[in-house]
């Protein structure tokens, strides 16, 4: 109790800067930085999304029209696709990753020899570059050359030039879901070790005791025990896969067709190939806004389960 | 508990089974998922008509020609020309004019490697200069409307870079920031300072705050206590943030594609348009690639241990 309250007193009695003056000193430029970088846009384009600006015309006169962009933007067949496609993707990805990565992170668990080195070398994929990962993916996607065709029509006997995973438009968004499972599986994986490491030994040797069966064991302790820490990684991958932009541009720049177009490549080409700035700001703040909403929902949920 | 836990053979031990069993599934699968990395070196290192043989070469003569196309710039010209000019004076020399070509010149590589060398670098610098700051201000000082802040720092990283990319390229045009390394920098310290805050104050607030005060009782000034005492005990967890935003800033695509053209432009945008006769040349990019990864293998390697801290936003403590 002592200990607590003396730092006051004592601040208030040395030389130098009051504590309320330097925790302002310490935090102001960072929040300023914030304001300047993410806030001050971000109210811009609110402001835009109610103009018929266009970002090549910056000379032309600026007229405010209310709500209709975002009227349009609603009532755009094109633009619910896109929020569609993403949630696809969005979707398959999150499922993949959840599955592979805990399933990879409950045999790390089982602590065998050299898991240490071997974790290292499954984090590898997400440290890099989606962007130039993308870009070496669809040279290993070619349906003549690349290794990826190969592989395949050695296993199953399909001629590797009869199908193309960026052309054809049922297969690019699972080449796209294929790549993003191998770069971000591990992300999960390190997460659901973090929660397999917390449930603390005695819980599984009470269950021993009681002769409770490995099957039972892992659903009724380690699955719900993991559960938060599981949850948590699907908001940071949902969040992530949401924007995600780098691979898919990389990978078939949205196409073909518009099969594989997810909500920022649209969003690109709205605002920086026809310029319809004002339109595809109002399309960024339902973006956001979506977002935003559903992790709020989301941590609400990630929350109660916490609490069990 | 502790004397449960601390049972040299709990219960729970797996068996050596179920050891060796998980041990091959979690090595197959390390393999496999190395398999594309893998091939990415192979590329480098093949001549163009290997790079794109089918079925695809694991076995040919590695040669250095994807590294040469990288660096340098190549005009055709005619045998006649190549047999005229003096002997040629290295490696990339001789392999440029074996496919009747000569070097031009150098090739924009390493000014976008060394781009996102500064940009990399001078964000990081930056973002956890002033992350450690405002980590500080956070975990030791009762600051109005704490938790607000500091969700609104976190819910920064929640826009689509492309949305808020529009009026930031409005605004760094006006300002005259578009395509320099400054606008660069600044903007990816904005977008790493969210982490770095969120991360510096999972560390700080585990450093004990009596060394500052048994400090402060010694004489020294709140400042110089924490210059002294509190900066030296959070050094690894500065450490691995700086690694988390040099990853980011390193890696970044959309911004850089978007906001730089020309001399700022950083290796990521670059590396795909790097372009041979006749398309893409492959073993070039697949160079470009490889030397882009190394840093980053190093640092996965080094900084293994600290990983989860940075990739949960030090919302799992462990």
């Amino acid at each position: 109790m002592l200990a607590r309250s003396t730092p006051t007193t004592i601040a208030a009695r040395v030389r130098g800067l009051s504590d309320r003056a330097i925790a302002w000193l310490f935090i102001t430029p960072t929040i300023a930085l914030l304001l300047a970088i993410n806030i001050f846009p971000l109210i811009w384009a609110v402001y835009l999304s109610f103009t018929n600006f266009r970002a090549n015309r910056p000379n032309a006169e600026v007229v405010g029209v209310g709500l209709r962009n975002y009227q349009r933007v609603l009532n755009d067949p094109d633009i619910w696709i896109a929020m569609q496609t993403t949630a696809h993707f969005v979707f398959w990805t999150i499922l993949f990753q959840t599955v592979i990565g805990f399933a990879l992170a409950y045999l790390i668990d089982r602590k065998f020899r050299g898991h240490a080195f071997w974790t290292t070398v499954i984090l590898i994929p997400m440290m890099l570059s989606p962007a130039v990962v993308g870009n070496f993916w669809r040279f290993l996607y070619q349906p003549q050359i690349g290794l990826f065709n190969y592989i395949v029509s050695f296993f199953s006997g399909i001629p590797p030039s009869s199908f193309e995973m960026l052309g054809s438009v049922t297969l690019a968004p699972w080449a796209i879901i294929v790549v993003d499972t191998w770069m971000w599986t591990p992300y999960v994986m390190l997460i659901c070790l973090a929660g397999l490491r917390s449930i603390p030994d005695y819980i599984y040797e009470a269950a021993e005791v009681d002769r409770a069966s490995a099957w039972r064991q892992f659903w009724s302790i380690t699955v719900p025990m993991a559960l938060p820490f599981i949850m948590l990684a699907v908001l940071f991958r949902g969040i992530e896969n949401f924007k995600m932009f780098d691979m898919v541009m990389l990978l078939t720049g949205g196409g073909p067709g518009s099969t594989t177009e997810v909500a920022s490549i649209t969003l690109k080409r709205e605002a920086f190939e026809s310029w319809l700035t004002g339109r595809s700001s109002a399309f960024a703040i339902i973006l956001f806004v979506a977002v935003f909403g559903l992790a709020n929902i989301y941590v609400k949920a990630l929350n109660k389960v916490k609490q069990r | 508990m502790s004397s449960v836990n601390t049972t040299a053979h709990s219960v729970v031990e797996p068996t050596p089974t179920v050891k060796r069993i998980a041990g091959v599934i979690v090595i197959l699968y390390a393999l496999v998922t190395m398999i594309p990395l893998a091939w990415i070196f192979l590329t480098s290192i093949k001549s163009p008509p290997d790079s794109i043989s089918y079925p695809p070469k694991i076995v040919f003569t590695p040669t250095l020609e994807g590294y040469c196309n990288l660096f340098t710039t190549r005009t055709r010209q005619t045998p006649d020309y190549i047999q005229s000019l003096p002997p040629a004076t290295g490696t990339c020399d001789e392999i440029t004019r074996s496919r009747n070509m000569v070097i031009a010149g150098p090739s924009n590589y390493w000014p976008r490697f060394g781009n996102s060398l500064i940009i990399a670098f001078g964000s990081t610098f930056l973002a956890v200069s002033l992350g450690t700051l405002a980590a500080y201000g956070f975990s030791r000082f009762r600051v109005p409307l704490a938790d607000d802040l500091l969700f609104f720092i976190l819910s920064t990283r929640m826009m689509p870079p492309i949305a808020v990319a529009i009026p930031i390229y409005l605004m760094y045009r006006q300002f005259g920031l578009s395509d320099t390394a400054l606008g660069m920098i600044l903007l990816y310290t904005a977008v790493n300072v969210s982490l770095a805050v969120w991360l510096l104050k999972g560390f700080i607030d585990e450093i004990p705050r009596e060394y500052e005060e048994a400090a402060m009782i010694d004489g020294y000034t709140r400042l110089h206590a924490f210059w002294k005492v509190v900066l030296p005990q959070a050094t690894t967890g500065i450490a691995a943030t700086a690694i988390f935003c040099l990853i980011f800033a390193w890696n970044e695509y959309a911004f850089a594609v978007l906001l730089t053209s020309g001399s700022a432009q950083t290796a990521p945008p670059f590396i795909p348009t790097i372009i041979g006769e006749g398309g893409q040349d492959w073993p070039a990019v697949a160079a470009g690639t490889t030397i882009f990864l190394v840093p980053i293998l190093v640092f996965t390697i080094i900084l293994r241990k600290q990983l989860l801290r940075g990739i949960t936003f030090g919302a799992v403590r462990k």
